[in-house]
C-alpha cells in the first residue's frame, strides 16, 4: 500500500506530463470548416457562421490539459460542444483541427488499427442513455469490452462479477438490462467502463437521465469508487452543482469556446466574463444547497438591554457556549461567548455591550454552503448566524446542524456519511489554493 | 397543342431493349444455361428431399415444427391443412412450391441482408437503393418474366429469378431500417470500448436489428408466396399449375383447390416464420 503510494508521488514528481492534452482542437460539421473557422475567428458569432456557410461550429480551439487522478468537468448549456470535445479526446468525432495527446502519446493521426489499440487500454467511456446491449445479461454488458479485447469467456465473467459487487449490483448478474430501472442500468454503464480498467475515464452526462435522488446516489458511488481506483476523469454535464461536488476543475463552454477554467472556488467568485456569471447565479442558487437548508432555530437569543447575569443564567439552562444578540427587531447585532458574560458578571457589569462580538460570521439564506464550510474549519465551533434580506437573524448553523444537514442530502443512500466525508476532504485543500494543477496532483 | 406534342420524337426503347436482349443471348446465352441448370438442379434436390418421407411423416415432422414455434392452434392448422392438401392430391405440388420458396428466400436473404446493412451505412448506396427497389416492386412481375424466359427457357429458372426480383427488398429495406434504428450511444460505446467494424456489426447492430430483419425475412417468405402463380406461368410446376391450368380451362373449381393449396402454405409459413422470433425472445428470458 505504502509503496504503491510512494510510487505514486514519484511518479507525480518527475513526470510533470499530463495525462491528456488537448491543443488547439476544432471541430467543424460540415463543409466548408475553414471558412467556417475564419468567420468564428474574426468574430462572427457562431449562429452567423452557420447562416452564412450552413456549417456548425462545434468546439472552436480548446486548450487544456487534464492531469493523472484528475476529475476534469465540463459544463455548458444544451449545444455549446460539450460532447463534441468529449469525443474529440477518443476520437469518436474526429477534430478538423488541432492535436491531442495521451499520455504524451500523439493520437490524431494515429491509424484506426492503434486508434482502437488506444481505445481499448487507456480510455473508457460511460454515456447518457446508456448504450447498452438489451439483449444480453448485465455480466454480458459489463464483459463487452473485455470481449471486445479477445479476452476468454472465464476470465471475462470473473472480473465482471468483481465490477458487479463495486457499483452496488451483486446478485444482478443474470438479470436481462431491460428489468432494471435507469439507476441501475447506469451502475452497469459504469461497469461496463470500470472493468477493462484504463486509467482515463469519459464520461457524457453519465447522469443527467436519472431522477434527481438517484443522481445524488451515483455522484457518491462514483466518489467512493473514485476514492479507491483513481482514474483521470473527464466528466460532461449540464449541472453546475453536480460539477461543483466532483470537479477538481471545470471548463465552462459557450458556443463551442471554453469561456473559463479553473476550480469551483475561482469559478463562484470570480466568474471570467457575465456569460459565466449568468450561468453561475441561473443555474447555481437555484441548485446548489443554500445557508438556509442546514441553519436551525436558534435555541435562545439574547436582546440588546438585557442584562449579563439574565442571559448567562439562559446560556446556562440551554447549555450553550454562544448566544446570537439582537434588537427587538431581531435585528442582528453580534455573538456573545459564555466565558465573556461570565466576565462581565464577575465585574458587576450592567450591559452586556462589551461581550458583543459585532464582526462574528454571518451569512444570507441564499449562501452556498460551500462558502459556509471554512468559516467552520477556520473557526472551531462557534454558530453561524443566518441572516435575511433585512439582516434579521432567521437561523443559526452549528458544526452538529451543518453536518446533519450534509448527510440528510443523501437519505436515499443511508451511508449519508460519504457525502460530507466527499465533501469536508476535498473542501480543505481547495481553500486558499487556487491553483488547479496543485491540486490535481495532489489528488 | 396536339400538333406539338405529336412532333417529340419517339425515343425507341424498345429497340434497345429488344437489341440488348438479343446481344446478351448472343454472347452469354451459355452462362444463362450453366445458371439455368443450377437452379433447376437445386430446386428438384429440395424438393425431392422434402418429398422423399412419405407424406405423412413429413405432416408429423411439421406439426411438431408448427407446435413449438406457433401453439397449439396452429399445430392443429397445420395437420387439418395438409391432410386437406394430400387428400386434394397437391402434396407433391405443395412440396415443390415449398421448395422453390425456400430456394427463393435464400437467394433474397444472401442479397438483401448485406445490401441492407451497407445501405444502412452509405448515404450514397442508400440514395441509389431506393428508387431501384421501388422498381423492383412495381414494375409488373410479366415485363421481366419474357425476359428471363428467353435467357433461361421455362421452368424453375425464370420462376426463381422472377421470384427473387420482386421479394428482396422487403429484405434490404427491414435490414437498413433495423440498423439505422440502434441507439447511436449504443453504436459509439462499441467504437468507443475499440470494436472492429466486424465487431460492431455481429455483436451490436444485427443483434439490436434482429427483430426488424426477422419480420423482413417474414415478408420475404409471403411475398416469395404471392409469386407462385407466376411461376405456374412460366412452367413451373407447383401449386401455381393448377390454378393456370383451371384459368386457362374455365375450370374455377380446379384452380380453387390450388388457390387452398396456397393459402394452406402460407397461413403455416407465416406464422411459423413469425414465430422464430417469439419464440427467440422467449427462449431467452
Ligand atoms: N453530428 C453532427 N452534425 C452536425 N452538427 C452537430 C453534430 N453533432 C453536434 N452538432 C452541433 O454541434 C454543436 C455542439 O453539439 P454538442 O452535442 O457537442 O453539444 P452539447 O454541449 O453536448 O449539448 P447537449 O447538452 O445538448 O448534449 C451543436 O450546435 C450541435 O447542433
Ligand atoms: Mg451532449
Amino acid at each position: 500500500m505504502s509503496e504503491a503510494q510512494e510510487r505514486t508521488t514519484q511518479r507525480q514528481d518527475n513526470e510533470r506530463e499530463p495525462i491528456i492534452r488537448v491543443e488547439d482542437c476544432s471541430v467543424v460539421f460540415g463543409r466548408r470548416a475553414q471558412q467556417a473557422l475564419e468567420m468564428r475567428r474574426s468574430g462572427k458569432s457562431k449562429a452567423e457562421v452557420e447562416r452564412e456557410t450552413g456549417s456548425t461550429i462545434g468546439v472552436l480551439d480548446a486548450n487544456f490539459e487534464v492531469w493523472p487522478s484528475e476529475i476534469f468537468v465540463v459544463i455548458g448549456l444544451s449545444g455549446s460542444g460539450k460532447s463534441t470535445l468529449l469525443r474529440a479526446i477518443n476520437r469518436l468525432i474526429e477534430p478538423t483541427e488541432g492535436k491531442i495527446y495521451l499520455d504524451g502519446e500523439y493520437i490524431s493521426e494515429i491509424p484506426s488499427k492503434q486508434l482502437r489499440q488506444v481505445r481499448r487500454k487507456k480510455i473508457g467511456m460511460v454515456f447518457q442513455h446508456f448504450g447498452l446491449l438489451p439483449n444480453r445479461t448485465v455480466l454480458d454488458n459489463i464483459s463487452f469490452g473485455l470481449e471486445i479485447q479477445g479476452i476468454s469467456a472465464e476470465k471475462r465473467r470473473k472480473s465482471a462479477e468483481d465490477t458487479l459487487d463495486m457499483v452496488g449490483l451483486q446478485g444482478q448478474g443474470n438479470k436481462l438490462i431491460t428489468e432494471l430501472s435507469g439507476g441501475m442500468q447506469q451502475r452497469v454503464g459504469l461497469a461496463r467502463a470500470l472493468a477493462t480498467e484504463q486509467e482515463i475515464l469519459l464520461m457524457d452526462e453519465p447522469f443527467s437521465a436519472l431522477d434527481p435522488l438517484i443522481r445524488r446516489d451515483m455522484q457518491n458511488l462514483f466518489l467512493d469508487i473514485q476514492g479507491e481506483v483513481k482514474r483521470t476523469v473527464v466528466f460532461v454535464t449540464h449541472d453546475l452543482d453536480e460539477a461543483l461536488r466532483l470537479g477538481h476543475r471545470v471548463a465552462i463552454m459557450k458556443d463551442g469556446e471554453i469561456v473559463q477554467l479553473g476550480t469551483p472556488e475561482h469559478i463562484l467568485r470570480e466568474p471570467a466574463n457575465e456569460y459565466v456569471e449568468r450561468f453561475v447565479e441561473d443555474v447555481d442558487y437555484a441548485k446548489v444547497r443554500m445557508a438556509e437548508s442546514v441553519m436551525v432555530e436558534p435555541k435562545e437569543v439574547a436582546y440588546t438591554g438585557e442584562g449579563p447575569t439574565v442571559v448567562l443564567r439562559r446560556m446556562r439552562q440551554a447549555g450553550l457556549s454562544h448566544i446570537f444578540v439582537v434588537d427587538r427587531e431581531r435585528h442582528l447585532v453580534g455573538l456573545a461567548e459564555a466565558e465573556e458574560v461570565a466576565r462581565l458578571v464577575e465585574r458587576n457589569e450592567r450591559e452586556l455591550g462589551a461581550a458583543v462580538d459585532e464582526d462574528a460570521p454571518r451569512v444570507g439564506r441564499r449562501t452556498p454552503l460551500r462558502e459556509v464550510l471554512p468559516l467552520f474549519v477556520d473557526d472551531g465551533d462557534a454558530p453561524v448566524a443566518v441572516v435575511d434580506e433585512g439582516e434579521r437573524l432567521a437561523g443559526v448553523i452549528v458544526r452538529g446542524s451543518l453536518i446533519a444537514g450534509l448527510t440528510t442530502s443523501t437519505e436515499p443512500s443511508e451511508e449519508g456519511g460519504e457525502d460530507f466525508s466527499g465533501v469536508g476532504n476535498r473542501e480543505p485543500s481547495e481553500v486558499g489554493s487556487g491553483d488547479a494543477v496543485e491540486r490535481g496532483r495532489q489528488g | 397543342m396536339m400538333a406539338l406534342l405529336q412532333s417529340v420524337p419517339k425515343l425507341p426503347i424498345d429497340n434497345w431493349v429488344n437489341g440488348a436482349i438479343s446481344w446478351i443471348i448472343g454472347h452469354f446465352g451459355g452462362a444463362f444455361d450453366v445458371l439455368n441448370s443450377v437452379i433447376e438442379g437445386v430446386v428438384s434436390l429440395l424438393s425431392f428431399v422434402l418429398t422423399a418421407p412419405p407424406a405423412l411423416l413429413m405432416i408429423v415432422l411439421l406439426t411438431v415444427i408448427a407446435f413449438f414455434l406457433a401453439g397449439w392452434r396452429m399445430a392443429i392448422f397445420t395437420v387439418v391443412g395438409l391432410l386437406l392438401v394430400v387428400s386434394l392430391g397437391l402434396w407433391s405440388d405443395t412440396m415443390l412450391t415449398l421448395a422453390l420458396i425456400l430456394a427463393a428466400t435464400t437467394v433474397c436473404l444472401a442479397i438483401g441482408i448485406p445490401v441492407g446493412i451497407v445501405a444502412a451505412k452509405s448515404r450514397r448506396l442508400e440514395e441509389v437503393s431506393l428508387p431501384i427497389l421501388d422498381l423492383m416492386q412495381t414494375m409488373p412481375a410479366f415485363v421481366y418474366l419474357v425476359p428471363f424466359v428467353f435467357l433461361l427457357g421455362l421452368g424453375a429458372g425464370p420462376a426463381l429469378l422472377a421470384t427473387v426480383i420482386f421479394a428482396t427488398p422487403p429484405a434490404v429495406r427491414l435490414t437498413m431500417l433495423g440498423i439505422q434504428q440502434v441507439p447511436r450511444e449504443t453504436v459509439e460505446a462499441a467504437h468507443a470500448f475499440g470494436a472492429t467494424p466486424m465487431q460492431t456489426l455481429f455483436k451490436v447492430e444485427l443483434p439490436l436489428s434482429l427483430s426488424s430483419i426477422r419480420a423482413g425475412v417474414n415478408q420475404v417468405i409471403m411475398l416469395s408466396l404471392s409469386m407462385v402463380v407466376i411461376a405456374g406461368l412460366v412452367g413451373f410446376e407447383g401449386l401455381g399449375k393448377p390454378v393456370v391450368t383451371g384459368l386457362q380451362q374455365l375450370n374455377v373449381g380446379l384452380a380453387f383447390e390450388g388457390g387452398i393449396g396456397i393459402v394452406v402454405l402460407a397461413i403455416i409459413l407465416d406464422r411459423v416464420t413469425r414465430g422464430i422470433g417469439r419464440g427467440g425472445k422467449t427462449s431467452k428470458a
